[in-house]
C-alpha cells in the first residue's frame, strides 16, 4: 500500500518518494507529499466524507477547491484544533488527524438517517414554520437543531498558535497566479512596478497545474508545467515581485485595500511549526489586477449529491494533478466542450467512459471531434436524470431531451464516477466587493464583472474569459494597463501564442435544470449541497410569493454556510428567475460580501490579545502601591488603587480605616490620573466663560475654581478645578475618563467655531504626578515638608494654590478638595513623584498619614455630596436637576446655556440629584436599584427614579446613598422604596445629599 | 478603508481619523433670540443626503486638528478637502 489503492501508477504533481500517513475518523491511510486531505483519502477509496446537513444523505468530495460544500473537516484537537476545514484545501502532511464532522454519532452509522424517509415533511422555511412555535420552546430545538446540523465543534481550549498583521504597499496587487494572473505579474514586473501576486493554493499556477501531462496543450511552444516554471523563474527573478502563495485574498475594501490571509504553516506536521500561523496581510494597491478564475457550475437533476458525483474539472485535477485513479468507469454529463477535456484525461489515465452525456442537440467543437476519436459514446440531446448508489455511485439514468425539454426514453448506466459541468461562475467575488456591481452576460451565460468602481480590472478566466489564450493576453493587458496606471510603463511583450486548446470555446448551451425521471418524481435535485436547499425548495419559495433572491435566500438557507453558495448560488438565482418568468439579470445575484473563504479569528485578533489587546496607563507611582498592598481598579485604561489591604484586613475594614483617616488625621491618595490640560493665551478667560457654566474673567492669578462642563444640550458632561497660573495662564483638571474627550471637545470648538481666539491646549496628563494629602493634620505634612510656602489659613485660603519646593522638588500645591476636608494637592514633574511622594509619608508619619484608594475617595466625596460625572450623571442630568443652580452664571453665554431655558429642562418633575437615607441604617442600597413611591402599586410600577452612589459612611456610621428621583428636591423627608429583584423592599427617606458638615467648615479650616 | 488627505499631514488611513458630523453648522450668534424648535434645529437636525456631504473629521491620531472633508456618501469618494475657513468647493453644474 503505497499512497492508497486508487491510485494511478504514475503521473500528477505528487512527490511519490515522500509517503505520508494520516487518520480519518480514526482510520489510517496513507498519501504522499503534495496530495491535498481530499486527494489521498479519494487515492485511499474514501468516497462517503459526510452527511448531510438536513437530510442525512451521504455525501462525498464534489470539487477540488474552496469551493468545495461537503468534505468539511476538523482537524487536530486540543488547543490545535481546526473546525470547519475544507479537505480540498488541506495540504496533507505526516501524521494529520483529521474527522468528518456532520455525523452523529459516526459517519458509517448515522443516527439521524430515520430523518431521511421524512425528508417530504422537511420543506423550505422548515423551521421557520414548525419551530417558532411555541415560541417558549425554540431554545430547546436550537440545542437540537445545532446539533445535528452538522458543523465542527469550536474547541474547548484556548489556541496553541499565534498570528500576525503587517502591512504593505504596492503598485500593483494581482489576485490569482492563474494562467491569467501570471501574465499579468510579469507585465507588470517589468515595468518596475511593486507587484504583490497573491495566491490561495500551496503551488502557484492555477488551472494549469491540472492540465494532463499529455495534453497536446502547449503555451509558446511549451507544455504547460514547462512554461509554468519558466514563468515563475522569470517572476522570482523580479525584484519588485513578491509571490504570496496559500495566500487568500479575502476581503475587498474601500480605497483598493486589501486583506490578505496567509497560511504560514499549516501544510507542516504539528511539531515542525514554529512561528505565527497565519498572517493578515493589510494591502493598500495603487492598482489591482483580478484574475481569481471561475469556478464550475454544476448541474441540477435528480440524487445529484451522491458520493462519486463531482465537476468535472475536480475530476481532471484530481486525475492530472494528484494522480487519483478517481474511479473504474465513468460517465461525463456536460451543456458544453470544457467537460470533454476531463473525459479524454480520464481515457488517458486508463478509465473508462461509458458516456458523454450532453444536452446540447450538436455537439461539434474540436475537442468533441478527439473525444469521437478517442471512440468514447456521445448521448446528444440527453440529460442524466437520475442517479443509484450509497457510499459509491453505481449507476445513472439518462434520458432524451426533447424539444420541450422533457425526458423521452431511458436508459441506465453503470458507473462509479459521474463528472459534471454546467459551464462556468467567473469568481466575481472581490470585484462585487469592491462596490462594483456584476453583470449578466447572455452571450457567454454568466455574470461577468460589471463597470469598476475602484482602480481593479478583471482578466481571464473571473473576466468570462476562457480560452487560453486570449486568457494570457488579456492577463498581460491588465497587467501592463495597471502598472501603466500606477506610473510605470510596462515593455512591449510578444503575445503568447497557445496551441491545442480543444475546448478553447465552451459553445455552452444553457440547462439549468434538468427534468425529473418519469419514474421517481420525487428524487431531489439539490441546488445548494452545503444546506441541503433543492429546485423545489426555491419553486416553493417562489409560489409561497418569495421575489427578492435575498429573502429566497434566508428562507431556504441557499449560499449560507462554509462555502457561501460558491456551487450552487447561480443555479439557484437562474431557478428562481425560470420561476418567476423572469431574466436572470433581473433577478440578479445576492450581495458578494468579505469574507471570500472562512477566516480564522486568531488570524483577525493577530497579537490584539490578553495584555496587548488594550492598553493599560499606570501611574508614576504604581510600584509604591504594588509594594504597599494596593488592589487595583480599573479607571479607563488606567490602573488605580482601590484599597490598600493590611493582613486580614477586608475591604470594608480597609476602607473604612481609609476614610477615618482622612476625617480624622491625615490620608494621602495618588490623583495623577485626573486630566490635566495646560491651557494659553490673551483670550483663555474668555474661552472658559464659553466652555464653563460660571464665570472666569475675575478669578486672580494664583487662585483655584471649579467648573461645571455642560454639552450644547445643557448636559453635564464633565467637571474638575482650574488653576489660574498666570494672566493668559490656566490648567484645567479633568475627570479621569473624560481627560480624553474633553480636550478633544475644547478643540472642536476652538478649531471650527472660535478659530479667532487666541488660545493653545496641552495635555499635561502624564506630565505631572499629583499627591492629594487630605485631613485635619494635612497642613502639618505639608508645612513639615514644604519650607518655602505659608500654609497659613490667611496666607494659602482654600482654592488658592502656589508654587513650593517639596522635598528639594518644585512643586505646584492646590488647596482644593474632594473629601470635604482641609487638604492641599502636591502636583510634581511625574519623575520626581515617588521621591516627593515618600518625603510626603515620612513627613506625615508622626501623624499617621494612611495611603488611601478610589473607594475611600467615593465614601468621603459622597459623605459630602459631591458628584462623580458618569455615575451621578447619565448624559440627561442639568447642573439645575443637580441643585447646582449657584454655579450657572446669568451673566454670560456658554456652551448648553440656552438648552437650559428648553420647556423640557425647565419641567420641575425633572430627576433631581437628592441623598437617601436606609431606614435600617445598616443596610446599602444596591447601586442602580429603582425606587417607587408606593410599594403596593400594580406591576410595572411606576418609577421614580434610581440610586446612582451608595455607601456605608465610617463617618455617620450608618449606610448613605444618592439618587436621582423625580422632583426630588419637594420630596426632602418622604419614604421611597427600592423593591429588589429577590422581592424584598427597601424603605429610604429623601435627604439633602449632603451628609457631613454642609457648612463646609472643615475643608475652609 | 479609506484614505484621507489631512490638509496638514497628508494622505493617511481612515483609522487615524474620526468622524465629527455635517460641517458649515454654525453655533448661532445669539442663542436668546431663537425659539426653542430653531435651537432644537441647530443642536439636532442634520441633512442626510445621497451623494455630496460636507462633513467635519478630526486627525484625532496625528495632529488633532479639525478640518472639512466633501464626501460622496454612496461611492465614498472623497472629492474635497478644505481647512476650517475655507471656502467649500463649488458645487458641480
Amino acid at each position: 500500500m503505497s499512497g492508497g489503492a486508487w491510485r494511478l501508477p504514475s503521473g500528477g504533481r505528487i512527490d511519490r518518494n515522500l509517503p505520508l500517513e494520516f487518520t480519518f475518523d480514526g482510520r489510517r491511510h496513507r498519501g504522499f507529499a503534495g496530495d491535498t486531505l481530499a486527494s489521498a483519502l479519494l487515492a485511499s477509496g474514501v468516497t462517503r466524507v459526510a452527511r448531510s446537513w438536513k437530510y442525512h444523505r451521504p455525501r462525498g468530495i464534489a470539487a477540488a477547491g474552496a469551493e468545495e460544500p461537503n468534505a468539511i473537516v476538523q482537524l487536530e484537537s486540543g488547543a490545535h484544533t481546526i473546525p470547519n476545514a475544507r479537505a480540498t484545501e488541506v495540504a496533507l502532511y505526516d501524521g494529520l488527524q483529521a474527522r468528518s464532522v456532520n455525523r452523529w454519532p459516526g459517519l458509517r452509522f448515522d443516527a439521524m438517517s430515520w430523518l431521511r424517509p421524512f425528508s417530504a415533511l422537511m420543506p423550505a422555511g422548515f423551521y421557520y414554520k414548525t419551530f417558532m412555535w411555541p415560541r417558549g420552546l425554540w431554545h430547546t430545538y436550537e440545542a437540537l437543531i445545532r446539533r445535528a446540523s452538522g458543523l465542527g465543534r469550536a474547541p474547548a481550549v484556548p489556541d496553541a498558535s499565534t498570528y500576525d498583521k503587517t502591512h504593505a504597499h504596492c503598485d500593483v496587487l494581482v489576485v490569482g497566479a492563474g494562467p491569467a494572473g501570471l501574465a499579468a505579474a510579469l507585465a507588470a514586473g517589468s515595468s518596475g512596478a511593486r507587484v504583490i501576486l497573491v495566491d490561495e493554493q500551496a503551488e502557484p499556477g492555477g488551472s494549469l497545474l491540472a492540465v494532463a501531462g499529455a495534453s497536446p496543450l502547449r503555451i509558446d511552444g511549451l507544455a504547460a508545467a514547462r512554461w509554468l516554471e519558466e514563468a515563475l523563474g522569470r517572476l522570482r527573478g523580479m525584484r519588485s515581485v513578491r509571490i504570496l502563495p496559500r495566500s487568500t485574498a479575502f476581503g475587498y475594501h474601500d480605497g483598493n485595500f486589501l486583506t490578505v490571509a496567509e497560511r504560514r504553516h499549516d501544510h507542516l506536521p504539528l511539531d515542525q511549526r514554529a512561528g505565527r500561523r497565519e498572517r493578515v496581510w493589510r494591502v493598500r494597491a495603487r492598482q489591482v489586477v483580478l484574475a481569481a478564475g471561475a469556478i464550475e457550475r454544476p448541474l441540477v437533476f435528480g440524487n445529484n449529491d451522491r458520493p462519486g458525483i463531482m465537476l468535472a474539472s475536480a475530476a481532471a485535477t484530481y486525475v492530472n494533478r494528484y494522480g487519483v485513479r478517481l474511479a473504474s468507469r465513468a460517465v461525463v454529463f456536460t451543456n458544453n466542450d470544457s467537460a470533454y477535456r476531463c473525459a479524454l484525461d480520464l481515457v488517458e489515465a486508463g478509465i473508462a467512459v461509458a458516456a458523454v452525456v450532453d444536452s446540447r442537440a450538436k455537439p461539434s467543437g474540436p475537442v468533441v471531434q478527439a473525444a469521437r476519436e478517442a471512440g468514447i459514446e456521445i448521448l446528444a440531446s440527453a440529460a442524466v436524470v437520475n442517479t443509484r448508489g450509497g457510499d459509491r455511485l453505481k449507476s445513472v439514468d439518462v434520458m432524451a431531451l426533447d424539444a420541450h425539454g422533457a425526458a423521452g426514453a431511458g436508459r441506465s448506466i453503470e458507473c462509479d464516477l459521474l463528472a459534471v459541468s454546467g459551464g462556468w461562475n467567473p469568481a466575481v467575488h472581490l470585484h462585487a466587493q469592491s462596490g462594483a456591481r456584476p453583470r449578466y452576460d447572455e452571450s457567454r451565460a454568466c455574470f461577468v464583472p460589471g463597470d469598476a468602481v475602484q482602480d481593479e480590472r478583471s482578466a481571464g478566466a473571473c473576466n468570462g474569459i476562457f480560452a487560453l489564450e486570449a486568457a494570457l493576453a488579456e492577463g498581460a493587458e491588465a497587467g501592463a494597463r495597471a502598472a501603466g496606471a500606477a506610473g510605470f510603463r510596462a515593455p512591449p511583450a510578444p503575445a503568447l501564442a497557445v496551441s491545442g486548446d480543444l475546448a478553447a470555446e465552451h459553445s455552452l448551451q444553457l440547462l439549468w435544470l434538468a427534468p425529473l425521471p418519469s419514474r421517481g418524481r420525487h428524487a431531489k435535485r439539490f441546488v445548494d449541497l452545503q444546506n441541503d436547499v433543492t429546485a423545489a425548495d426555491i419553486e416553493l419559495a417562489a409560489r409561497e410569493g418569495y421575489r427578492s433572491i435575498e429573502h429566497v435566500k434566508r428562507y431556504t438557507a441557499l449560499g449560507f454556510g462554509t462555502d457561501q453558495g460558491k456551487l450552487g448560488n447561480i443555479n439557484g438565482m437562474a431557478i428562481l428567475a425560470r420561476t418567476l418568468g423572469e431574466d436572470i439579470s433581473k433577478v440578479g445575484t445576492t450581495t458578494f460580501r468579505p469574507n471570500y473563504t472562512p477566516v480564522t479569528f486568531g488570524a483577525i485578533a493577530g497579537r490584539d490579545l490578553g495584555e496587548l489587546f488594550e492598553p493599560v496607563r499606570k501611574t508614576a507611582l504604581h510600584e509604591w502601591h504594588e509594594r504597599n498592598g494596593a488592589v487595583f481598579e480599573n479607571v479607563g485604561q488606567w490602573k488605580r488603587p482601590w484599597y490598600y489591604a493590611r493582613p486580614g484586613e477586608s475591604k470594608e475594614t480597609a476602607v473604612r480605616r481609609e476614610c477615618l483617616a482622612a476625617r480624622q488625621g491625615v490620608a494621602i491618595l495618588d490623583a495623577s490620573t485626573l486630566g490635566k490640560i495646560d491651557i494659553q493665551g490673551p483670550d483663555a478667560a474668555t474661552f472658559l466663560d464659553l466652555v464653563y457654566t460660571n464665570a472666569w474673567s475675575r478669578l486672580g492669578v494664583g487662585r483655584c475654581r471649579y467648573g461645571l462642563m455642560l454639552d450644547e444640550n445643557g448636559m453635564v458632561m464633565d467637571d474638575g478645578v482650574t488653576a489660574r497660573l498666570g494672566a493668559n495662564h490656566y490648567v484645567m483638571t479633568t475627570t479621569t475618563g473624560g481627560a480624553a474627550r474633553v480636550i478633544s471637545w475644547l478643540e472642536r470648538w476652538l478649531q471650527t467655531e472660535w478659530p479667532q481666539l487666541r488660545v493653545f491646549l496641552t495635555s499635561v496628563t502624564e506630565h505631572y504626578a499629583t499627591a492629594a494629602v487630605v485631613g485635619p493634620r494635612s497642613r502639618e505634612v505639608l508645612t513639615a515638608s514644604c519650607p518655602d510656602v505659608d500654609f497659613s489659613r490667611a496666607a494659602f485660603p482654600f482654592m488658592a494654590w502656589r508654587s513650593g519646593t517639596v522635598a528639594g522638588v518644585a512643586a505646584r500645591i492646590m488647596r482644593i478638595s474632594f473629601s470635604g476636608e482641609l487638604a492641599y494637592e502636591v502636583n510634581v514633574p511625574a519623575n520626581q513623584a515617588l521621591h516627593v511622594w515618600e518625603a510626603l509619608m515620612r513627613a506625615g508619619a508622626a501623624h499617621g498619614i494612611t495611603p488611601y484608594g478610589t473607594e475611600a475617595m467615593h465614601v468621603l466625596r459622597a459623605e459630602k455630596g459631591y458628584i462623580i460625572v458618569g455615575q451621578d450623571t447619565d448624559g440627561s442630568v442639568t447642573p439645575i436637576d443637580l441643585g447646582m443652580e449657584w454655579i450657572v452664571s446669568k451673566e454670560k453665554d456658554f456652551i448648553g446655556r440656552r438648552s437650559l431655558a428648553r420647556s423640557d429642562t425647565r419641567r420641575g418633575d425633572r430627576k433631581q440629584l437628592v441623598g437617601l437615607l436606609a431606614e435600617d441604617p445598616r443596610v446599602v442600597l444596591p447601586e442602580g436599584a429603582q425606587l417607587v413611591a408606593d410599594p403596593r402599586a400594580r406591576v410595572p410600577m411606576p418609577m421614580l427614579g434610581h440610586v446612582t452612589s451608595s455607601y456605608a459612611s465610617p463617618t455617620l456610621d450608618r449606610s448613605i446613598a444618592l439618587a436621582l428621583v423625580q422632583g426630588g428636591r419637594l420630596r426632602a423627608g418622604q419614604t421611597v422604596y427600592a423593591p429588589l429583584a429577590d422581592g424584598s423592599m427597601i424603605r429610604a427617606r429623601i435627604t439633602s445629599p449632603v451628609f457631613v458638615d454642609p457648612e463646609g467648615a472643615r475643608q475652609d479650616a | 478603508m479609506l484614505i484621507i488627505r489631512c490638509p496638514w499631514c497628508g494622505p493617511r488611513e481612515q483609522t487615524e481619523f474620526s468622524y465629527g458630523g455635517e460641517a458649515h453648522i454654525a453655533r448661532p450668534a445669539d442663542p436668546d433670540a431663537l425659539t426653542d424648535a430653531q435651537w432644537a434645529d441647530y443642536l439636532f437636525m442634520r441633512t442626510n443626503p445621497k451623494g455630496r456631504h460636507r462633513e467635519q473629521w478630526l486627525h484625532a491620531f496625528g495632529c488633532r486638528r479639525w478640518f472639512n472633508v466633501e464626501r460622496d456618501t454612496v461611492s465614498y469618494r472623497i472629492r474635497a478637502v478644505y481647512k476650517p475657513g475655507e471656502e467649500p468647493p463649488e458645487e458641480a453644474s
